[in-house]
C-alpha cells in the first residue's frame, strides 16, 4: 500500500535506501548529510532494514568499503557531502572502473575555504570525470524516486556503472514537503535482487583490477563511454517506467515546462529548476514567451536534447549553481559545446547565481529571464557569463 | 606446531609471478596461502604484490583477491566482511595484505578505524622497509640509519612500533612474523583465523632489491633480524604479551649476535657510524627491557 508522509528529503533518501533493499551502507557524517545516515542507522538497529551498517573513519572509507561490499556481491549505498565527496575523489575514479552499480545520495553543499554548509553544486561538479552518472533532483518526492531509478540504470547490464543522486543541501535536505512511498511489492517488482558485471568469490579466483597495459587500458574507458551513451538511452525509458508504475514521472534527461514556441528558454539543474516553473508561468501572463528546461542528468550529458530545445527557440540561458575559475558554470559550457554543430544557434547568455547558500527565488530567476530578453531584442550580449545579485 | 612435513602440497601462490629474485614477501604469501587454503579473500592495496599479481589477462594467485587504494586496506576489508555476513558466507577468511608505506603510513587511518570497529579479518603488514615498489623510498617504518632513495645519506629518524600501536587497539591477537621463520609464521596465521575480530600480523620480510644483499641472502638476513634482536618475535593474545622461540631466549643479552653482522651484510646500511651502531645498540636494550618488563607482567 502506498503511504503518504510529510518528511526531508535527507529522510527520503533513506526510506529510498530501504525500499531498495541495500545490503551494506558505509557512511561518515558531514553537514547536510547527516540526517540521511541517522535515518538508516534507525532502520538497522530498529530491525526494519535488514543491511549493515558500516561507520567509517572517512569518506574515502565509505566510498572504499562499498566499492569490496559491491565487489563481493550485494547492493550497496552511501551519502555524503561537500569536502567528503572531494575527499572520495580517488575512490570514485576506482569505482566507476571497477563498474560497480554503488548509488550514492550527495547533498549539495559550497566548498571551502571560506567554511560554508550552505549549497551549490560546486562539490559534484567537481567529480564531472569520475565515470559517474550524475541526476539532480528538484524536490523530496524526486529524491526517492530517483534512487530507486539509479539503481534499476546502474545495475542494468549495458551500464554497470555507479550514481550520485544530487539535491541541495537545506533547500531540499532538511526541508518537509509531503512525499508518497510505493508499495513496497510494487518496489521489488520495479527494482530486482542486487546484479552487477562480476563479483569476487571464492571458488572462481580471480584478481580484480590488477595492472593493465597500455594494450589493453584504452579499451576499458572505451566500454565506461559505451556505458554512459547506453545510459543516455535507458534514463528517459526507466523514468516512464517507473511512472507507469507509481505515478511520477520527471521528463527523463531534460524536464521541460512551456517550452513550446518560447523565444527564451531557462536552463536549470536541481531547484532552480522547480523555481523556474513558477517565474515561468508569472511571466507568461505578462505575455513573454519564456519557458524552462530543468537538466535533470548531467553526465551523461544529454546533447541531442540540448540541440532539439536550441532548434525550437530563439535564445537559451543557463544559470549555474556553480563556476568553473577561470572559465563559467558547467552548464553553460555544455549547452554551447553541444550545439557547436548546428548551423542556427540561438543567442546564448550565462548566469552564476546561488552560489554557497545565496538565495534564489522565482522573483530572481524572472529578472534573469528579463535581462536575458533585453539582450534578445537588441541581438546580443553584452557579458557571455554574469553573476547574479552581486554585492558591489 | 605445524611441522614442514605437514604443511599442505596445494600452491595458490602459482609460477610465473612476477616478484623479484630472492623476495622474501613473495616467500611469505606462499606460506599464508598454504596456511589458510584457497578459502581466502585477498585484499591487496598498492604495493608489490600489484606486480607480483603478473598485468592483465593473467594473474598468480589462484584465490579471489581485490586490489584496491593505496591507503584504504581496512575499508575494504570492513566492505568485504559485511557483504560476505550478509550473503550468509562465513567460511571465508577475509585477509588484508599490505606493505609497510600501505600500512603505518598512507593506510593507518583506515587500518585503525577498522580495527576500533573490530572487522573479523586477519591483516598482515608485510614490511621490507621502504617503499619497494616504487623504487625503495623512505616509509615511516624504514629504519634508522638505511639508505633509502629519499634519504641518501641514511634516514635520521627511528621506525614506528606499528605491532604495539595495533596492540594499543586492544584487538584480540598481534603477532610478529619473520620470512625466514616460515613455520612460525605459517601457525600465527592459523592461530588468527579461528580468532574472532581483527588480527595483526606484522611480517618482517627482507627483500635483497632493496636491502642491497645478495638475492640468496634473504633467509639469513631474516634469521639475523631475530637473533640479534633487532627485531623480536612475540605474540600480544588477548592483551597478554608472550615471546616466541627463537625471541624467547633473547632477553639474556649475551644470547643475541651482534647486530653488525646483520648491518654489514646489508648495503642499505653502509654509512652508519660508530655513533649510530652505539645509539642502535642502546635502542635494542631498551627495546628488550621493555619486552623483558610486558613478558614478567603477562607471565
Amino acid at each position: 500500500m502506498t503511504k503518504r508522509l510529510v518528511d526531508t528529503a535527507n529522510h527520503l533518501a533513506g526510506y529510498a535506501a530501504k525500499a531498495a533493499k541495500v545490503k551494506v551502507v558505509a557512511a561518515y557524517p558531514i553537514t547536510p548529510q547527516t540526517t540521511v545516515v541517522e535515518k538508516i542507522a534507525d532502520f538497522v538497529e530498529s530491525g526494519e532494514m535488514d543491511a549493515e551498517y558500516i561507520r567509517v573513519e572517512s569518506e574515502h572509507s565509505a566510498m572504499v568499503a562499498c566499492i569490496a561490499a559491491a565487489a563481493a556481491g550485494v547492493r550497496t549505498f552511501t551519502a555524503t557531502s561537500s569536502h567528503g565527496l572531494a575527499l572520495m575523489h580517488e575512490a570514485l575514479h576506482w569505482a566507476s572502473g571497477s563498474r560497480l552499480p554503488i548509488v550514492m545520495a550527495v547533498v549539495n553543499r559550497a566548498m571551502g575555504a571560506p567554511w560554508s554548509i550552505m549549497p551549490d553544486m560546486s562539490d559534484s561538479l567537481s567529480q564531472r570525470d569520475t565515470g559517474w552518472i550524475q541526476f539532480y533532483c528538484a524536490d523530496n518526492q524526486e529524491v526517492f524516486d530517483t534512487i530507486l531509478q539509479a539503481y534499476k540504470l546502474c545495475e542494468d547490464e549495458h551500464v554497470f556503472l555507479p550514481a550520485m543522486v544530487c539535491l541541495e543541501g537545506f533547500i531540499l535536505s532538511h526541508t518537509y514537503a509531503p512525499a508518497k512511498l510505493p508499495d513496497q511489492a510494487k518496489i521489488d517488482d520495479f527494482l530486482p535482487p542486487y546484479k552487477s558485471g562480476w563479483v569476487l568469490d571464492v571458488g572462481k579466483p580471480s584478481s580484480h583490477a590488477n595492472l593493465v597495459s597500455p594494450e589493453w587500458y584504452m579499451e576499458f574507458r572505451y566500454m565506461i563511454q559505451e556505458a554512459m551513451e547506453n545510459a543516455k538511452q535507458l534514463i528517459p525509458q526507466i523514468d516512464r517506467e517507473y511512472g507507469k508504475c507509481f505515478g511520477s514521472e520527471y521528463g527523463g534527461l531534460i524536464e521541460k515546462y512551456r517550452c513550446e514556441g518560447a523565444d527564451l528558454v531557462l536552463l536549470t539543474m536541481g531547484t532552480m529548476g522547480s523555481d523556474a516553473k513558477l517565474a515561468v508561468d508569472e511571466l507568461r501572463k505578462e505575455g513573454l514567451r519564456v519557458g524552462s528546461a530543468r537538466v535533470r542528468v548531467y553526465r551523461p550529458f544529454p546533447v541531442e536534447e540540448i540541440v532539439k530545445l536550441a532548434a525550437g527557440t530563439r535564445m537559451l540561458a543557463t544559470m549555474d549553481r556553480h563556476i568553473s575559475f577561470g572559465m563559467e558554470g558547467f552548464l553553460g559550457s555544455e549547452v554551447k559545446a553541444s550545439l557547436y554543430g548546428q548551423k542556427d544557434r540561438p543567442l546564448f547568455a550565462g548566469f552564476i547565481a546561488g552560489l554557497g547558500g545565496r538565495d534564489v527565488t522565482a522573483a530572481t530567476i524572472e529578472k534573469v529571464a528579463k535581462k536575458s530578453l533585453k539582450m534578445l531584442d537588441a541581438g546580443k550580449v553584452e557579458r557571455e557569463t554574469e553573476w547574479v545579485d552581486l554585492r558591489e | 606446531m605445524v611441522t614442514m612435513k605437514e604443511l599442505p602440497k596445494e600452491e595458490y601462490l602459482l609460477k610465473g609471478h612476477a616478484a623479484c629474485a630472492g623476495c622474501g614477501p613473495a616467500a611469505s604469501l606462499r606460506m599464508l596461502l598454504k596456511a589458510l587454503g584457497n578459502k581466502v579473500f585477498l585484499i591487496v592495496p598498492a604495493c608489490c604484490t600489484t606486480v607480483i599479481q603478473g598485468p592483465y589477462p593473467f594473474t598468480s594467485f589462484d584465490v579471489p583477491l581485490q586490489n584496491i587504494l593505496f591507503e584504504s586496506t581496512g575499508a575494504a576489508a570492513s566492505g568485504v566482511v559485511a557483504a560476505l555476513r550478509q550473503r550468509k558466507i562465513d567460511d571465508v577468511t577475509v585477509v588484508g595484505w599490505a606493505g609497510d608505506g600501505g600500512t603505518a603510513d598512507i593506510g593507518i587511518q583506515a587500518l585503525s578505524g577498522a580495527a576500533e570497529r573490530g572487522t573479523n579479518f586477519i591483516y598482515i603488514c608485510y614490511d621490507n622497509e621502504a617503499y619497494g615498489n616504487t623504487g625503495m623510498q623512505r616509509s615511516g617504518l624504514t629504519p634508522y640509519g638505511a639508505w633509502t632513495t629519499t634519504t641518501p645519506s641514511g634516514k635520521r629518524e627511528r621506525k614506528k612500533d606499528m605491532p604495539m600501536i595495533m596492540a594499543a587497539h586492544k584487538i584480540p591477537y598481534v603477532a610478529t612474523a619473520c620470512t625466514a621463520f616460515p613455520l612460525d609464521f605459517v601457525n600465527k596465521v592459523r592461530k588468527a583465523k579461528d580468532i574472532q575480530g581483527t588480527k595483526y600480523n606484522h611480517l618482517l620480510a627482507p627483500c635483497p632489491t632493496g636491502w642491497r644483499c645478495d638475492t640468496s641472502k634473504t633467509i639469513e638476513m631474516g634469521r639475523l633480524a631475530v637473533q640479534t634482536g633487532l627485531f623480536a618475535l612475540y605474540e600480544v593474545e588477548n592483551g597478554r604479551f608472550k615471546l616466541n622461540s627463537p625471541s624467547d631466549r633473547l632477553i639474556d643479552k649475551s644470547k643475541r649476535k651482534p647486530v653488525r653482522e646483520y648491518f654489514g651484510g646489508q648495503g642499505r646500511f653502509r654509512g652508519l657510524s660508530e655513533q649510530d651502531f652505539a645509539k642502535i645498540e642502546k635502542w635494542i636494550d631498551e627495546d628488550w627491557d621493555q619486552y623483558r618488563k610486558l613478558a614478567s607482567e603477562c607471565a
